[in-house]
């Protein structure tokens, strides 16, 4: 696995295309670090000139911003507009939808203009440009279905690069009652990952768990390490972990390139 | 005598119009107490949006039944009221029919208009059906109580003696065609109002003008009625709906606004050739207040949202947050708002301008648990037919609560202090960051 940092290679005179923002989940959560891994060895593998950021980086501030904390989100963002203008970062790609909402929507307007993707939509441009080919592999005909993180799909009208990298794999995608604009939120949004929930009936997670539960699907896949977090928990309480998967899709595409 | 109707007729008309505008000049004043915002960008979008949304309702139509149902309504009212003007001039100048002249046109028109009364009737029945006997969860949630369940259930009535009295007056009318009554020009029958005819058939031709006439007159101070109705009911979307959906947010849902007092403090804080000596006294009021704790903290953008908002629930059907149990009710946000913006209203109305009354929108209105639930999804703003907005009123209040009174959850305040201290929400150190390269446990 190669993964050279902004400071690295700008020591060598090098500049790369793209730098992975890795995100707070993408760097220290365990599930979240898997994903992390993944995504770096299809960017290996297609043979992208990327680096990240590493311990230069900081929160995006998102979690921040969505508590009410607007100083702190600020002062997040002009310190990480700051480090990556001073590498001259033109185009950023994340695993977070979080991060990928934040910088793409927000920075710009503290000074930060980047063109910002989606990792399933560079996952996508990477297929499109045959620089990364998938072939029937483990998950052709398997019944799969997509929660869509509500921070890449309302919030950013992303819907179909996660969608068409299942069907590249030939998948069987199975979509859930309520799916795309009308997603249900897993519950981690708007800073409620790091709280407990307030007084209710039923936990969000398990609501959409068994959302998902219904379309009978093999695999649960996401592409947001919130996401992630929250269906494993929902699986884990309706004691499914052992019979149904949750992936993010770039571990799906690393397990069919068997990277 | 001769000229009593025309006259009493004007003074009805004067005495509706101005009792409307007033309320509408009241309306106006008060959503214009909100903050400034920018909305007048993208133009030509935003005329786009009025077309698809406000007037095509676009956003109607993701629930088939009602949305059908409702185009229909809203096609029926805006057609039938051309209906007025001939109401309007008939009425000043004692004539009867004035179109009538039009021949094959008028009756093509009455006709139209007659059936799209009857699709009216039906469609306003269906909802009474699903209000009152289905009883669809979301016209029942708390906040639905009271004026809010009222209201709904006489704009149903309202609309229902409207078109049923414009069906009886041609009726009779129809009637006294055929007896040959003076100044009833010969239409012939029309669509739907031919099979209310034959009630009315072998009345005296006193009778059925007394029915043609008190149809006519009820019709037409029901509409004047209705108009003035709206100020106090949820009904004012029709009027509101469109400047709602023009100012509306045109950024991708999930941005939401930096603030501006915070950017300039920031950007003083990071410049290292600032002089932290520099005169700074009274900072904090140069700032301003930091997020919302009342309506007038709100811009007005969000104030006439409020006044738009129908109360059909959507937003609150689709909220996790409310399907799970949860108070927080994205509706209730939006019509809590109003009854803020009211009753302040009403503070200006006897004082001159706004004096502190010792409630706030937060805490009185809102509390504090409604607003930590929401997971900021944005499946309310989403589902809203009129573009409104309640998320960004729910993320105002937050700061006021954050920035201004340290009041968030201590879990969220750990989470911060975390983000503070080493840079992710959670106790890891900064030096750790990139461990994941090296811990490839399948490699």
């Amino acid at each position: 696995m190669y993964v050279p940092t902004m400071a690295e290679l700008t020591a060598e005179g090098k500049k790369p295309d793209v730098l992975f923002w890795v995100g707070c989940a993408g760097s220290y959560d365990e599930r979240a670090k898997k994903i992390t891994r993944a995504f770096v060895k299809i960017l290996n593998a297609a043979n992208v000139n990327f680096a990240v950021l590493g311990t230069e980086e900081s929160c995006s501030g998102d979690p921040a911003k969505r508590a009410g904390n607007e100083f702190l989100f600020q002062m997040q963002a002009m310190t990480n507009i700051e480090i990556m203008n001073a590498y001259e970062v033109e185009k950023v790609v994340t695993a977070c939808p979080h991060c990928y909402n934040t910088i793409k929507n927000e920075y710009s307007k503290l000074g930060g203009n980047y063109e910002v993707v989606h990792h399933t939509e560079m996952l996508q441009q990477l297929i499109n440009d045959k620089k990364l080919t998938i072939e029937e592999g483990e998950y052709t005909g398997k019944k799969i279905t997509f929660h869509d993180p509500c921070y890449l799909g309302r919030a950013n009208d992303v819907y179909e690069a996660p969608r068409s990298l299942i069907n590249e794999m030939e998948g069987e995608l199975l979509e859930m009652a309520s799916c795309k604009a009308d997603a249900m939120c897993c519950g981690a949004g708007g800073a409620q990952m790091f709280k407990e929930a307030e007084k209710g009936d039923k936990e969000v997670f398990i609501e959409r768990i068994e959302d998902a539960l219904e379309t009978k699907a093999d695999i649960i896949v996401t592409a947001c390490p919130y996401c992630m977090v929250m269906m494993t928990d929902g699986l884990k309480y309706k004691n499914k972990e052992e019979e149904l998967k949750n992936y993010d899709i770039a571990e799906l595409i690393e397990q069919t390139l068997k990277l | 005598m001769y000229y009593l109707p025309n006259i009493f007729f004007i003074i009805i008309m004067v005495f509706g119009f101005s009792l409307f505008a007033k309320n509408i000049k009241k309306l106006i004043r008060n959503v214009k107490l909100g903050r400034d915002i920018d909305r007048d960008d993208n133009v030509s979008e935003r005329w786009r949006n009025v077309l698809t949304v406000a007037l095509g309702q676009s956003k109607m139509t993701k629930n088939p039944i009602a949305g059908v149902l409702h185009i229909i309504v809203f096609a029926g009212f805006i057609i039938i009221n051309f209906e007025l003007l001939e109401i309007i001039i008939d009425g000043v100048f004692g004539t009867h029919r004035i179109f009538s002249f039009a021949g094959g046109l008028y009756s093509f028109l009455i006709n139209f208009f007659e059936i799209l009364a009857f699709l009216v009737i039906v469609s306003v029945v269906v909802f009474w059906i699903r209000r009152n006997i289905l009883r669809i969860s979301r016209f029942h949630n708390p906040e639905m109580k009271g004026w809010a369940f009222k209201d709904a259930n006489n704009i149903l009535y309202i609309e229902t003696l409207l078109m049923s009295a414009f069906l009886i007056m041609n009726a009779a009318d129809f009637n006294l065609q055929q007896l040959g009554a003076e100044h009833y020009t010969l239409t012939g029958s029309f669509a739907i109002s031919k099979f209310i005819a034959p009630m009315f058939s072998g009345m005296s031709e006193t009778s059925l003008m007394v029915i043609e006439r008190g149809a006519w007159w009820f019709h037409i101070i029901g509409i004047l009625f209705f108009m003035n109705y709206l100020y106090w009911s949820k009904h004012l979307h029709i009027l509101f709906a469109f400047p709602n959906v023009f100012y509306s947010k045109l950024q991708p849902k999930g941005e939401l606004d930096n603030l501006e007092s915070v950017t300039n403090e920031v950007k003083l804080m990071m410049d290292p050739n600032a002089d932290p000596f520099a005169v700074d006294a009274g900072g904090e009021e140069e700032m301003g207040k930091l997020g919302a704790s009342d309506v007038l903290d709100l811009n007005w953008v969000q104030i006439m949202n409020s006044y738009t908002c129908t109360e059909c629930g959507r937003c609150t059907d689709v909220c996790p947050a409310n399907e799970t149990g949860k108070l927080l009710s994205p509706r209730n946000i939006m019509m809590k708002t109003r009854d803020r913006i009211e009753e302040i209203g009403k503070i200006v109305d006897k004082k001159g301008k706004f004096e502190d009354d010792g409630k706030t929108l937060l805490n009185d209105y809102i509390t504090p648990e409604e607003l930590w639930a929401c997971t900021t999804c944005n499946a309310c703003t989403e589902a809203c037919p009129v573009q409104n907005d309640p998320l960004s009123i729910i993320v105002d209040l937050r700061r006021f609560l954050v920035l201004e009174q340290s009041a968030a959850p201590t879990e969220l305040n750990m989470m911060m202090t975390n983000i503070e201290n080493n840079g992710a929400p959670w106790q890891y150190s900064i030096a750790d960051r990139l461990n994941w390269k090296d811990e490839d446990t399948k490699a």
